[in-house]
Order: structure tokens, then sequence, then C-alpha cells
């Protein structure tokens, strides 16, 4: 067994919504990620799945608990390590549209992360990862509205690539895309893991994206993590109720299937 | 079995109109930039223009009228009034330039540390601009021509410190909303400083408000130094518009002509920048022009003359809703461009209809005609559109059709409370009492399974979850018991759980009701957990209709076959993958 590559212990975070009352977002979270692995963060909203990610990126204030990098706690980083983090963990967001500043180029996107690394030979990376995320080479001197969610999120994604990290935290990548769209860009993250060994910390709300994309899944609930383990079973045959039910709920293109799952699921939303 | 289809699908070729090409384009606006343009070119080139010294006094021409060697005669103090006049427009873009100067470099840093920053910067400068405003600036530039020996230039610094707050607020605003945009913490992931973040995102952001700004702030400098002159501040050997009008003044009554000229000349430039101000303001703030009536008229004529044929079928005699060959078109540059090209599609009382394709199929574009809310510049041409065997026209919208849209919480006004939301339309469009209106909205939240209905009806949008905003939306579409109810993706910014809730919601209220439901989505188990009948949209034609059972167990498009794949239900996970792939053993490094 390989040391993990990101270790989150007893992780606590609370958003402060007013000056006395404050959101405990995270009680007390663990997690791994081993290098060349894609972990599964799966939950509705307001589950805290998000919020862990933002914890990672050092988006988040941590209130007590550790974050470990490669051996390194990195739970309050800030400044000049935070940056040198950069190399190692990058992040691709929900967002296609916000996430990309309308009045740049792709060109100048995606060589934003290598300008501040201070590399050299930025527009020479810059088009392997187009080709990479299968992005025409014109592209770099194109705006982000010229192009469709799913193009989007492939330019999101070659952002997150190319200062080569170890980790790409992924919050929920393809939950605004179209489904065939959404099928396309899960096979590009499966490609490039296999082709960089890159590790995922996958966050979403849909178990089928998950079992698709992961090697192990976390399920939380209200800031805990109620069922973790392999994602076949997970994904398959959860244990948790909340998990069964979460499973049941997400609608199957079956029509005789998804109208026995109906029944099943709304005999447990009704004794639950 | 990852070979991934290449999307290379052509980039649109849209054409980056810039600022400057669309700004040429309103009259209004050239006309002010072509006076604008003529001050500054009069006022650089005054010492050649003029015909002599402004300064020079011959008491010959005192008060003298127009005509001959002084086309606009004489001052009182005997100075050629053109030569002054040309040389005052110097002297008041030199004004105006340093107010700006010293505006922007003051508003514009501070403003965009405090929004990006916020907490004590922002405090800190939001007080010192406050105080500014509050702080009556005529007479502190008094108190400042006093004390400084009316260095003119000090002065116009003076008047940009106090027009600061100007620049700093409307940065602030803009470094506000864009800091909470995905990609400036994108930016932050990256790596990227903060100070290079300010300098590359926020001073994007902020760059096309700062220049109408410093159009309009132009304007007020012009305006407020020619008042300071007119009070006598200001070097006398340097000629001014506001001297000259005060020298103007004194003989208003007898020699009108004197104060008439730096009048026009100062009323022009100001109104030169103040319509570059509103003109440039326009351009930023309007993304799509309101198409003007010939324009849709044109669209109207091209999308009748349509020699496609319509797509679909229909297969009720009674129909909730009947669409027959349905074209949408929007003017764009290139001529019109349809979305939806010849769409036919019906519904029978108590069936549930599913208007399925990816986004850009034309499916929302559909029913936004048939509820008559197409976005601005969308135009629609329908052989017929019936809903419950009546032509449709705006009365039917909250009487026959009831409409749950797509993002809940976007579609309550944060200003009203849910219980005006819903009372509201009741009493308006279907005359009930207030009382009764209020009854009622109770009694359909409480059918779509609001446990307390009170509480909710008092509550603020903000106040209640989306899922809760979902239900509040259905329990409007339905408390006037419409014939046809139109959900478009109402389910698609919803957790999978909540989804579970509002589609079972959904069919117990459209069997309950009797109502048809249409219902437009992209994913197939939702079609296949509500709906009775497909229509499958692709570029905005109908590519096949079916019973739900015949369309799953054998779609006779390919585009549907591949649509039903898309869905993850049943595909190799991560693990069955990896084998495929042969690069096992991965999985197991834990």
């Amino acid at each position: 067994m390989t040391a993990p590559l990101l270790a989150v212990e007893d992780l606590v975070v609370d958003y402060r919504l007013h000056r006395k009352l404050s959101l405990r977002a995270l009680k007390g979270v663990s997690l791994s990620v081993g290098p060349g692995e894609c972990v599964g963060l799966v939950g509705e909203s307001g589950s805290g799945k998000s919020t862990l990610g933002k914890a990672v990126l050092g988006l988040a204030a941590v209130t007590s608990g550790r974050i470990t990098f490669d051996g390194t706690d990195i739970t309050h980083a800030r400044g000049a390590a935070r940056r040198r983090l950069a190399n190692d963990i990058q992040v691709v967001f929900q967002d296609p549209y916000g996430s990309l500043d309308p009045t740049m180029t792709i060109g100048e996107v995606l060589a934003e992360p290598l300008v501040a690394a201070g590399s050299r030979n930025a527009r020479a990376v810059v088009a392997e990862m187009l080709d990479h995320v299968r992005l025409p080479a014109d592209s770099v001197h194109r705006y982000p509205s010229e192009f469709s969610g799913g193009q989007r999120q492939r330019i999101a994604i070659a952002r997150a690539l190319v200062r080569r990290p170890r980790l790409i935290v992924c919050d929920e990548p393809v939950s605004a895309l179209d489904l065939t769209t959404q099928a396309t860009v899960l096979d590009l993250f499966l490609d490039l893991q296999r082709e960089t060994g890159v590790s995922y910390l996958f966050v979403s709300h849909d178990l089928g994206v998950v079992r698709r994309v992961c090697h192990r899944v976390s399920v939380m609930y209200q800031g805990e993590i109620v069922e973790s383990g392999d994602a076949r079973t997970v994904t398959r045959t959860p244990e948790h109720p909340y998990t069964q039910r979460l499973l049941l709920a997400a609608p199957v293109a079956d029509p005789a299937r998804q109208s026995e799952r109906r029944a099943v699921w709304l005999a447990l939303r009704d004794t639950a | 079995m990852t070979a991934v289809p290449t999307p290379l699908a052509p980039l649109a070729a849209v054409k980056r109109i810039s600022l400057w090409r669309r700004y040429l384009r309103r009259p209004l606006g050239v006309v002010a930039l072509a006076v604008f343009a003529f001050v500054v070119a009069v006022a650089v080139l005054a010492p050649w223009l003029a015909p002599f010294d402004p300064n020079l006094v011959d008491f010959r021409i005192t008060r003298a009228a127009p005509g001959g060697e002084h086309l606009l005669g004489g001052d009182s103090a005997g100075r050629d009034v053109l030569s002054r006049l040309l040389h005052g427009a110097r002297t008041t873009l030199y004004g105006a330039v340093i107010t700006c100067a010293a505006g922007v470099l003051l508003g514009v840093p501070a403003g965009v540390a405090a929004g990006y920053f916020g907490g004590v910067t922002d405090r800190v400068c939001s007080w010192i601009s406050d105080a500014l405003q509050s702080v009556p600036g005529m007479i502190v530039l008094l108190v400042v021509a006093a004390g400084t020996g009316q260095d003119f230039t000090v002065l116009m610094v003076a008047l940009g410190v106090f027009l600061a707050p100007g620049y700093y607020r409307i940065t602030r605003a803009r470094a506000l909303a864009v800091r909470r945009e995905p990609y400036i913490d994108a930016a932050r992931v990256a790596g990227v400083t903060n100070p290079r973040i300010l300098r590359t995102h926020m001073l994007r952001a902020v760059y096309a408000p700062i220049v109408v700004q410093t159009a309009l702030t132009a304007g007020i400098a012009v305006g407020m130094q020619a008042g300071l002159q007119f009070l006598g501040i200001g070097s006398a050997s340097t000629p001014s518009w506001g001297q000259m009008m005060n020298d103007g003044f004194q003989t208003m009554l007898t020699q009108p002509l004197i104060l008439l000229w730096p009048s026009i000349a100062l009323g022009v430039t100001i109104a030169a920048l103040a319509f570059i101000g509103s003109t440039l303001a326009d351009l930023i703030s309007v993304r799509a022009d309101q198409p003007s009536r010939r324009s849709r008229g044109a669209v109207r004529r091209e999308l009748s003359t349509s020699s496609q044929v319509p797509s679909g079928v229909h297969v009720h005699e009674v129909c909730a809703l009947r669409v027959e060959n349905l074209r949408v078109g929007y003017a764009t540059e290139s001529g019109v461009k349809e979305v939806v090209r010849g769409v036919s599609l019906d519904a029978a009382p108590g069936e549930v209809l599913g208007i399925v394709g990816e986004s850009g199929s034309g499916k929302t574009q559909t029913i936004f005609a048939v509820l008559d809310l197409l976005p601005a510049g969308g135009t629609a041409v329908a052989d017929d559109i019936r809903v419950a065997g009546q032509a449709v026209d705006k009365r039917a919208l909250g009487r026959s059709i009831g409409y749950v849209p797509q993002e809940p919480m976007s579609n309550l006004d944060p200003c009203y409370t849910i219980e005006h939301h819903l009372v509201e339309p009741l009493r308006h469009v279907h005359g009930l009492s207030k009382a009764d209106a209020r009854a009622r909205a109770r009694e359909v939240l409480v059918r779509v399974g609001i446990t307390d209905p009170d509480r909710v009806l008092r509550s603020y949008p903000h106040q209640i979850s989306g899922g809760m905003a979902q239900r509040v939306l259905i329990a409007g579409a339905v408390a006037g018991r419409p014939a046809l109810l139109v959900a478009d993706e109402p389910t698609t910014a919803l957790d999978v759980t909540v989804q579970a809730e509002v589609l079972e919601l959904l069919r117990e209220l459209q069997q309950e009701y009797g109502m048809a439901l249409v219902i437009v989505t992209h994913n197939f188990g939702v079609v296949a957990d509500i709906c009775d009948r497909v229509v499958v949209m692709k570029d905005g034609r109908i590519v096949e209709t079916g019973a739900v059972e015949q369309i799953f167990r054998q779609p006779a498009d390919l585009y549907t076959a591949e649509l039903i794949s898309a869905s993850l239900d049943d595909t190799e996970g991560r693990h069955e993958l990896d084998e495929l792939a042969r690069v096992g053993g991965e999985d197991e490094t834990r």
C-alpha cells in the first residue's frame, strides 16, 4: 500500500454567516486520494462536498483537522506556500460559463498559470494542451463566448493540466452539460488520467457519473461521510439508507425498470 | 471503449465587433464625437488659428460688434473674442484632462482594491469616499484656490479628488461582482498573485464602465471649471470660457453677444461629452439590440416563405396543445437564423409529452413560442397554435397555460413574499377576492407538499431552499387550474433527490387535475420516468415522435438511440473500463 497523495483527517470547516452565527459545513471528515487514483465525493447540495474541495484548494478556511499533500501539511498554507502548491493541485469548476474570463482569449486563459509560474515556453505548452483536450489549435485567438459548454469545459480542463499537476479537484465538472457531451468529457477525464497519472478528487451529485470515473467513492450527508468504499459496491449495492435513496432517485433510461425503481423509492421515502 | 468522438465541430464564426466599430454605427454618437474632436483640434491648434494675441488690448474694438477683422467682435476690455474663445478651449480641455486623470488615479485603484479584498480595505475606502461626497465641494475648492494662489492645475486636481468617488463607486461595484466569478478562484488556484489578478482580470472588467464614466466626468469637470472661472478664480492672463462669460455677464443687457459665444462653446462641449458618454453606456450595457418593427417584419416574411415541410405528426383529435408548422427565427448580421424549422406536435388532455434534445436543438424555443415568451429579437410564425381548442393569445397565460421554469430561484422576485407571488395572479387573472386568493394559495401549497404553508407564504424567496422554490412555482402554475402545464427542464437545476420529488409531484398533479403536461428535458431518465409520448428534436426539427415504450425499445432514428445510450445507467464502471484498457492493478493502489 503506497502512501496517499492527499490525506484529509478529521476536517472541520465553519462558514460565518453573521457575527455570531456560523454554519458547520464539514463535521470531521477524513478521506485520502492515492497517486493516479480517482476518488468520488457524492451528496446533495448543502452536504458539504464542494466545501471539502474548496478547503483542499485553500479557498475555504479550515477550523480544525489536517490536510496533507505528499506528506506536507497544507492545511493553512497561504501566500507563497499556497502558490507553490499550484504546481501540484489544480481545479475544474462546474460552471463552464463563469470559470473563464470572458475578456481573455483562450490563449491568454491557458497561458495564465504558466506565466504565473514564470514559464518561458508557454505558447508551445498551450498548443500541446489544446491538442490533448482535442480542441483545434486556432482556438488560442478566440474568446470563451465562441465555444459551447462542452468545449469550454475542455478549455477549463486544459487550464488545469498546463502546469502538469499531480491532483485535480473536479467540482461537478460535467453537471452543467448535456448527457451526450457529458459522456465525451468524462471519457476525456479518463484518458488524461491514464496518460498523465494525475489523481482526481471528483465531486458530483450523480452516482452514475461517479461510477464511470471513480475507483473509490465517499458519500456525504449533512457535513459527514456516511458511507465510503469501492465504487462498484457503493454505486450499485450501497448499504447506507441515504445512499440507497440517492441511487434510486436518479431516473434510468428504461420505462419498465424506472417504474419499478420509482415504486421502491416511494416506499423507501414513506418509511424514512 | 474510450475512443472519444472528436468534437471538432467547426467553431461558430462569431465576428467580435470592437466597441469602436459599434460606436461608429450610432449616428448621435458619431456627431457628438465629431464635435468633440473639433473642439480638441481647435484647442491644439489655437496658437496658429487665432488671428490675434488673446490678451492684446485694442481700445478701438471695445465691445465692438462682430465683423471685419474681428469676426466675433471685441470684449469689454478691447480683446478679440474669437482669439480668446480659441485659447479658452485649450484651458478648458487641459483642466478636464487633469481632473479626469486625478479622479481615475485615485478612484479606480481604491475601488478595485476595496471590491477585491473587501473587509477593512473596503470599509476604510468607502468611508473616505462617503466623507468626500458629504463635503460641500465648491466651498473647499474656493478655499483651495485662495490657499494656493489660484494655481489652476492644483485647483483642477482638487476637483478631480471630489469626482473620484464616482470612479470609486462603479469600480468597487464591478470588482465585487467579478470577484465571485469562478475564474478568479481558478486564477488563485493557478498560483496567480493578487497584484497580478488585480492588473489583469479586475482591470479588464472595470475598463468599459471607466471609459463611460470618464466621458461624463469630463463634462462635469468642464462645467465646474467654468463656474469657478466665472467667480473670478484662476489667472487673469489665461483666457478661459468662464472668465469670458463673467465679462459678458456684466454687459448682458446691452451686448448679449459677448456672453453668447462662450456659452455656446461651453454648452456644445458639455453636450458632446454627455452624448459620447450615454452612447458608450448604451453600447456596453445593452447586448442585444431591440429589433425594429421593420426587421421583425422581414424575419416574419422570410420565415413564412420558408419552403421546408413541417416535421412531426398529429395523433390526437382532441388536443390540449396543438402546434402546426412552427418556425422561430432571429435576425442576425448575416440574415435570419432559424432555430425552429417547421415543428408540428400535439398533446391530448391528461397526456404527458416529453420534448427531448440537446442544447441548441430548439426544444426550449418551441415552448417559448407557445408561451409567447421568446427573448427579444425572436419571431415565431406558425400555421396554428391552439391550447384547449382556442388560439393562443396573451390572456391564455395563467388561465389555460401554467408554466414551470428551469431555474426556480431566478423566477421569484426577491422583493416580494411568496404570498404576493401566488396571490396576485389569482386576484388579477382570475378575479378572486384577497381572502379567497389567499385561501387558494394556501391550499395549493399544501397540495404540493409544503407542510407549513403559513410560514412559506410569509417568506421571501431567499429564505426558502431551491427545492421548496420549485414547489412554490409549481403551486403557482397549477393554482389557476390550467388545461396545459408546460415545464422547461424543471429538474435540471436540482439535486437527484429533489428531482425525484418534483417529478413525482408533477405526475400526481397531472393525474389529479387531468392536465396535459409538456416537459422539456435532455435527460432520457426523466422521459422514462414520467412521459407517455416523446418528441425528439435536433437542429430545430423533429426527428422522431412516438410512445415512450416504442421509442426506448426501438428508436427509429440513430440520433434518438445516441441520446438514450448517453445515460450512464448500464455503462461500464471505472473498474471495468480500466480492465478493458488493460491498466489493471491501478485500482488497488490502496
